[in-house]
């Protein structure tokens, strides 16, 4: 039987609540939301806590989809059936609708969430690499105030983050640009597994069709999921085409840092990061032309 | 600890270890074992009940999260002594065979006849994806929920009908 090691369990009855008791207890405390990556580390005593601080009755703060015209803003708290379910949310990034049909299954889908899921930092993470593809901005609250850190810098490692021992992932804020697409790509060995290598990819166009701006988010090969600048620099003010998909392809095939593993060798993982990535951006253009 | 939430409709408390999971508290404090352990790792789903009406991983839930709210089991499935119809197109359409997986599977089943009453062969497999079956294949898995769908709606039909007034039977023009 697996059972996490002892802890103290609290109940946060507000962010207010829950910055506070991590001030008190520090590194020995952790919050847990969904628990559903949390808890079977705990079991296997890969972590260990002498406090878990419950915020699923947090709710009301923290669990809402807040779509703007330039900027969608998403609550920590929001489950994953949630975001698989928003039809705003779909409409302006596809990419969370295609990665949250095959983030694990519907039933952990009913529990999870984004916050978690982003803090447990796992490189295998989907939702990690959709944000990372749509530069989200994590919004970090402390007891002196807020902070917003890129994605590109909230992950320092595997199951590290930029979240301090006192502070709580609070929102992720996505900014919302015109004639944008995006596309999510992923390679399971079964239903509801983690990764082989999953790709997301976002593409904005210009007036006259070529590319504005393109971003890539890669999870599984290395210890984060990976934003590949050269690929964005590679694309940018290009026509879409299938040799420039294969370029990318390419970037991302070279750029990346699978290791080989029970998934699948390293070359395998090149080559999945590759095709992945050109699939991505195929479809993430369709669809930034089919909006206009 | 204390925990108090209500299972299968009645209100429960109970003095916990914090790290005590919902499975287990169902199962060993409560005597509820109809909703069987198996991975511990929420892969199998074979722990699924409902937490607010929604099936989640019991393995994969602290009993003291579910402090509050409302937990269903598949001993709450059944009312009044009825078998849900879930339960029937299970036993009408061989739906298990060794049974480890059935509860819930019929949780899940449950859940998703109440959220979509007419769901496709796709749409049931994608519902019970995050379960394991080892026996059926999943054939008559998927049937028995298309069975327990089929008579819901025959019995909603049925409620549908207008009853007949009883002055025009026999003597209707």
């Amino acid at each position: 039987m697996q059972v996490p090691a002892p802890f103290e369990y609290e109940r946060a009855t507000s962010v207010d609540h829950a910055i506070g008791l991590l001030e008190r207890l520090g590194g020995s405390a952790r919050l847990v939301a969904g628990g559903h990556s949390l808890l079977p580390m705990m079991k296997l005593r890969l972590a260990n806590f002498e406090y878990l601080i419950d915020i699923n009755d947090l709710r009301d703060e923290l669990g809402y989809l807040d779509v703007r015209t330039d900027e969608i803003r998403i609550g920590a708290l929001t489950r994953h059936r949630e975001l698989l379910e928003s039809d705003e949310l779909a409409a302006a990034f596809p990419i969370f609708r295609d990665a949250e049909k095959v983030i694990a299954d519907p039933v952990v889908r009913n529990w999870g969430t984004l916050g978690g899921s982003l803090c447990q930092a796992d490189p295998s993470e989907d939702l990690s690499a959709v944000c990372t593809t749509l530069d989200g901005r994590c919004v970090i609250r402390g007891q002196s105030g807020e902070r917003v850190v890129p994605m590109t810098e909230f992950h320092r490692g595997p199951y590290e983050t930029a979240v301090g021992d006192d502070e709580i992932l609070i929102e992720i804020r996505f900014p919302v640009r015109p004639r944008g697409g995006s596309a999510f790509e992923k390679v399971e060995r079964r239903a509801g597994d983690w990764a082989v290598v999953s790709a997301g990819a976002a593409v904005w166009l210009l007036d006259d069709g070529r590319i504005a701006d393109a971003r890539v988010g890669l999870a599984a090969v290395g210890p984060n999921t990976t934003a590949l600048p050269e690929i964005s620099a590679a694309l940018t003010g290009r026509e879409p085409s299938e040799e420039l998909y294969d370029e990318a392809g390419r970037l991302a095939a070279q750029g990346c840092r699978p290791e080989s593993d029970m998934r699948g060798s390293e070359e395998y993982k090149r080559h999945l990061a590759g095709e992945l990535t050109k699939r991505a951006l195929r479809r993430s253009v369709e669809r930034a032309r089919e909006r206009g | 600890m204390q925990v108090s939430m209500t299972v299968n409709g009645e209100e429960v408390t109970r003095e916990i270890e914090g790290r005590l999971l919902l499975v287990h508290f169902l199962r060993d404090v409560l005597g509820l074992t109809g909703t069987h352990w198996g991975c511990d790792t929420s892969n199998c789903g074979t722990c699924v009940v409902w937490l607010d009406g929604r099936p989640v991983k019991s393995c994969t839930v602290l009993a003291a999260m579910a402090g509050g709210h409302e937990v269903r089991t598949v001993e709450g499935l059944a009312q009044n002594g009825e078998l849900d119809p879930v339960q029937r197109g299970f036993m009408e359409c061989h739906g298990l065979q060794c049974g480890f997986c059935t509860p819930g599977m019929m949780m899940t089943a449950r859940a998703l006849l109440n959220e979509n009453p007419d769901p496709s062969p796709d749409e049931i497999r994608e519902a019970i994806s995050g379960q394991i079956c080892r026996c059926t294949g999943y054939a008559t898995i998927v049937r028995s929920v298309r069975w327990a769908a089929a008579y819901e709606a025959d019995q909603r039909a049925d409620a549908d009908q207008p009853a007949e007034p009883a002055a025009t039977t026999g003597g209707a023009p």
